[in-house]
């Protein structure tokens, strides 16, 4: 099977099983694409996995990496457009759906039961990042602290802080 | 695919029609695409709520719920939801293409580069900086978020409730949701239900 194939068959599956991002079915990534079909090593994996996460916008994009390696620009393509494309379509026929129930009870049950478990597990992931990796030192708590309260009070563009967080990463202050 | 209903649906029933073209969703999904190091959504959020002032809160909260019970990444699920409520499926194209543009573009390059230049020292660091800073940034915009919530005490319990599951048990994702997320529209059905009787 051409290899284009089977990047856009092994990839549109993971799209529509990926609830949660890319992070819940990084395992199986790695697995498929590692141990699978041996299209890159473990170094590699992890490399590209730095790069996906140096690159803005969502961290899918690391497909598009794999995807590169197996066979150049078009690998990239099928292998970004496979991840994308299901779970894109499913939502907006999800959305389709969605706009029948609009000012109804249910919907509105739905939207208000949702939205405290969102905010939630939105600060959680704030949380879990800002805390970063165990044992560093006081700035590695310092900066994203400062960094929310300076989001919150003042109208700072949050890209200042963004490089400012990289330029103390660079001076190995967090 | 069947057409959709109304191509002129709005986001809002209560605010005035908002007229967002097709470009203006490009254009805004690719500044947040672009601006998106360490996590989109604080951008998104950003954007559609405080700039272009497309959704309000409420809405916005809104549709990122949905977007989480919802595979895959949920900036590019609400790029596809924001885009069809304004312009059905070519609004959904016009807004994914934006969002993707420009991630698409730096990680191809980034990885040729890497090709010939191999490890950069400092990346590593500079990263970790990058990443502390975005969690203050996603703090910062869940408590934005949590301002548009009330104060009901069954809001604070599962708001509490999905925090600490999450950020102190560490348990998956798809457990929590599936367990507490029933309970908690059940809840707000009751009240939901309670308050649409007495109005009608």
């Amino acid at each position: 099977m051409s290899p284009l194939v089977t990047i856009a068959l092994r990839f549109s599956v993971l799209s529509l099983i990926a609830v949660g991002g890319v992070t819940s079915i990084l395992p199986e990534v790695h697995r498929v694409s590692v141990d699978v079909h041996h299209w890159l090593t473990d170094a590699e994996f992890t490399q590209m996995f730095a790069i996906a996460q140096a690159s803005p916008g969502p961290n899918m994009l690391i497909v598009a990496l794999i995807g590169f390696q197996v066979a150049g620009l078009p690998g990239a393509l099928v292998a970004a457009g496979a991840i994308c494309l299901p779970s894109c379509t499913l939502a907006y026929l999800v959305e389709r759906l969605w706009q029948r129930f609009r000012g109804t009870p249910l919907r509105r049950a739905v939207e208000t039961g949702l939205a405290p478990i969102t905010v939630g597990l939105m600060l959680a992931t704030g949380w879990l990042v800002a805390r970063g990796a165990p044992g560093t030192g006081w700035a590695a708590y310092a900066v994203p602290a400062l960094t929310a309260a300076l989001v919150l009070a003042t109208r700072t563009n949050p890209l200042w802080l963004l490089a400012a967080g990289g330029v103390l990463g660079l001076l190995g202050l967090v | 695919m069947s057409g959709p209903p109304c191509i002129v649906t709005r986001v809002s029933t209560t605010e005035p029609p908002t007229r967002v073209t097709l470009g203006e969703l490009y254009r805004g999904f690719l500044g947040t695409g672009a601006r998106g190091f360490g996590g989109t959504l604080p951008w998104a959020r950003r954007m559609m709520v405080e700039e272009r002032r497309w959704l309000t809160e409420r809405e916005f909260l809104d549709t990122f719920s949905l977007c989480n019970f919802l595979p895959g990444p949920n900036v590019s699920s609400m790029s596809v939801i924001v885009g069809a409520r304004f312009h059905g499926l070519l609004g959904s194209a016009a807004a994914l293409g934006g969002l993707l543009t420009v991630p698409l573009t730096t990680i191809l390059t980034l990885a040729v580069l890497y090709r010939h230049f191999a490890q950069l020292p400092g990346v590593d660091a500079a990263l970790r900086g990058v990443g502390a800073a975005a969690g203050g940034l996603v703090l910062a915009t869940g408590l934005r978020m949590a301002m548009a919530l009330g104060r009901a005490p069954r809001v604070l319990l599962f708001l509490v409730a999905a925090f600490v599951a999450v950020a102190v048990l560490r348990w998956p994702l798809v457990p929590v949701l599936l367990g507490l997320g029933p309970v908690s529209v059940l809840a707000a059905w009751v009240g939901t239900l309670a308050a649409w009787r007495t109005r009608t």
